[in-house]
């Protein structure tokens, strides 16, 4: 049953493929969960970077593969849809792609559609949406291990002529498909025939085509696997289900202490030791100071938070891909909805733990447009990655590590979840707020699909932890090393010879001006001057203080956590970890919160308001500490 | 919420998707919903005619999973009370 080749209509067999007619672009289409981007990377594999553009309007990915002979093609991931009328925003950009109207993006030549062999009934439905575009169109049936496995059965021939395209059964997560794309491309179809296509405009009509193309390719859907049944029974159970989601949450903050911090000074030992031979061939003096104690500290500070940034993100992928992300949507829905969350809110918000950017962007999916404003405003105050160096650095500094339940939860991974605890309950704050005032709406409806639960490969896993150590490396690369040696600099400005001290620097002379701004909130011209760099990123202040103290004699030789305690009281510290946990120090967030509201007005009231909140909250906590203590 | 659980044969007051229990199937006759809210429902085979079972509730009793032509699609009580049904038996006369 498996056609690695796919299967051609038997109308175009006669008929020659337009000469002269080559695919340089093609989009891969289909609905969301089907397997498109796990096609995507294979085709395109590693050897090139995949773009995220967050820069152009869409959120649609571009790479490039190599055909067969050895021409470079474009193949475009368009995000996961069900239909290409254009109710939300994601559907939108699919369907302005595919028409050639998004500027900026080649017209594909040719689609590659994907749809999931277990659920063709209602996958076929977008078939005959796309089918209807004209385009040369491969069909790829994904999933048909669990087709076969499941007992399932569908008549290629019969369906490749219903639908007039060249049909195939594939694997993606197996790594099969890629063949038969190289062979479609190569061929330069033609036109899709199909026998017939619905009204498309009837979304019933359509169902009742689809169930007829099926029906006609004998098609036999799989029956639910039970073992995914029995897992829900568990993981859905009244009293199970929510107890096994605290605990995995418990778990994954454990994890990334517990297993994180070990990894972490392995990795500091090793930066360290990088770091000798270097500085040795360098002569010493200012050239040796400037490139060893200001950028290489400043970006070893940073970089050696890597193995927690990675932990965190191999925790999402395992519970993303294994499917039991949507469960947790299922189980925290009821709260979400009394906490007077949208529904369709949950994953754009659930991503931001990670990155606020793509979760800015997966705000697409809504189509209210005043629930898609107020997800856009909130999810910078979810926990995301960036804030992880910073909060390891200060709790590992100033929260001693005792067992507060046993090897279940130690007193340092509570602190960080309390700190995402407290974003989250900003972020509903706020929510709620808005929603009472100017961004008033009716309530869109959760629609939650729960997929047949699967095991994570370690190819996609893999993939994901590549993609965001190779963007964490080179924002170090970049930002940090910029400011790293930036600061450097103006540490050394005016020129002196022999050894001044640190307070005399041009750079202590500007820090110590807004010192006064910040003091209240117990933080020195040091602690400003990171406040001032971290709008950058907020990981730009680790990199900042490790310039600073790498480049002051008095804390030149103490490592990180050691010389903060110098310069800021338990007060300060608490200030500094709310400060972080509410300020939107981050100018990729910035950049596109006014690419998708297409307006300054939403981004600036946005960075406002959270200074605000920081400001505020640092405020309170310092000058509360430091009165209970005297 | 009061879940009449013994409805089995059309009552009165239309069935609802709301009122079906874990365990019990039916057919769907009509979404009363605005179109914005509807035609992704119907994107994903919530269409007239179409048989679907109430699979297991949320742990909050809300939302519910519901299974539809395959697939498993967990929707909030707010969603189902507009979302009429005919019992499995008559269905069968009205849509062969």
């Amino acid at each position: 049953m498996t056609a690695l080749t796919a299967i051609e209509p038997a109308s175009s067999v006669g008929s020659a493929p337009a000469a002269g007619r080559t695919i340089r672009t093609f989009a891969l289409v289909g609905p969301p969960n089907s397997g498109k981007s796990t096609l995507f990377n294979n085709l395109t594999g590693l050897r090139q970077k995949v773009a995220n553009f967050p820069g152009v309007t869409v959120e649609q990915r571009a790479g490039s593969m190599r055909s067969g002979d050895g021409a470079t093609l474009t193949v475009l991931d368009l995000p996961g849809i069900h239909s290409l009328s254009p109710h939300s925003e994601d559907e939108r950009v699919a369907a302005d792609v595919l028409s050639g109207r998004m500027p900026g993006t080649p017209r594909p030549d040719a689609i590659v559609l994907i749809l999931d062999a277990t659920n063709l009934n209602r996958h076929l439905v977008l078939a005959a949406r796309v089918i209807a575009l004209g385009l040369p169109t491969l069909v790829l049936l994904n999933m048909a291990d669990s087709l076969r496995e499941q007992d399932g059965d569908v008549d290629l021939v019969a369906l490749a002529g219903q639908l007039g395209t060249p049909v195939a059964l594939i694997s993606a997560a197996r790594g099969e498909g890629l063949s038969t794309v190289q062979n479609f491309v190569r061929s330069a179809g033609s036109a899709p025939a199909p026998v017939e296509l619905p009204v498309l405009q009837d979304v019933r009509h359509c169902r009742e085509w689809a169930v007829r193309v099926a029906g006609r390719a004998s098609y036999r859907r799989p029956l639910p696997p039970v073992w995914s049944q029995r897992l829900d029974s568990i993981f859905l159970h009244r009293y199970w289900g929510p107890a096994i989601f605290l605990g995995v949450v418990v778990a994954a903050f454990q994890l990334i202490f517990r297993l994180g911090q070990p990894l972490s000074d392995a990795l500091q030992g090793l930066l360290l030791g990088a770091g000798q031979p270097l500085a040795a061939h360098l002569p010493a003096g200012i050239m040796r100071s400037l490139l060893m104690d200001g950028a290489w500290k400043g970006m070893t500070s940073v970089l050696v938070f890597l193995p927690q940034i990675l932990l965190l993100f191999l925790l999402i992928g395992v519970l993303e891909d294994s499917g039991y992300l949507a469960r947790a949507a299922v189980i925290t829905d009821r709260s979400m909805a009394r906490l007077g969350l949208n529904g369709k809110a949950f994953i754009p918000l659930l991503s931001a733990y990670a990155c606020a950017v793509p979760a800015i962007m997966a705000t697409r999916t809504i189509e209210n447009k005043r629930d898609r404003m107020a997800t856009i405003l909130i999810a910078p105050l979810m926990t995301c990655s960036a804030r992880l160096p910073v909060y390891t650095m200060i709790i590992a500094a100033f929260v001693p590590d005792r067992p507060l339940a046993g090897i279940f939860l130690g007193t340092r991974a509570a602190a960080m979840l309390g700190l995402y605890l407290v974003g989250f309950l900003a972020a509903v704050a706020t929510a709620r707020l808005l929603k009472s005032s100017v961004l008033k709406s009716h309530s869109s409806p959760f629609v939650m699909e729960l997929p047949t639960y699967r095991r994570p490969t370690l190819r996609s896993l893999g993939l994901r932890l590549a993609d965001r150590s190779w963007a964490f490396a080179s924002r170090v690369g970049t930002v940090v090393l910029a400011v790293s040696l930036g600061l450097a600099l103006l540490i050394n400005l005016p020129v002196h010879s022999g050894h001044a001290a640190l307070e005399d620097s041009l750079l202590a002379v500007v820090g110590q001006k807004i010192e006064p701004v910040i003091a209240p909130l117990g933080f020195n011209w040091k602690i400003g001057v990171g406040l001032v760099t971290s709008i950058a990123a907020r990981e730009v202040i680790v990199g900042t203080l490790g310039t600073l103290y790498g480049m002051d004699p008095g804390t030149h030789a103490m490592p990180l956590q050691s010389a903060l305690h110098t310069d800021l009281s338990p007060g300060g510290a608490v200030a500094l970890l709310l400060f972080f946990a509410f300020a939107l120090q981050c100018t990729s967030t910035l950049a596109v919160v006014r690419k998708e509201t297409n307006s300054w007005k939403w981004p600036l009231l946005q960075f406002a308001y959270m200074a605000a909140l920081a400001y505020g909250s640092a405020l309170l906590a310092n000058q509360l500490i430091q009165h209970l203590r005297l | 919420m009061i879940f009449n659980f013994k409805k089995t044969t059309p009552a009165l007051p239309p069935l609802r998707l709301a009122d079906l229990a874990p365990g019990q199937a039916a057919i769907i006759a009509d979404l009363a919903l605005p179109a914005a809210t509807a035609e992704p429902l119907m994107d994903l085979g919530l269409v007239a005619g179409t048989k679907v079972l109430a699979v297991r509730r949320a742990p909050g009793g809300d939302p519910v999973v519901y299974r539809v032509d395959g697939a498993e699609i967990a929707l909030r009580h707010e969603t189902t009370r507009h979302i009429s049904l005919l019992p499995l038996e008559t269905a069968a006369e009205v849509c062969p």
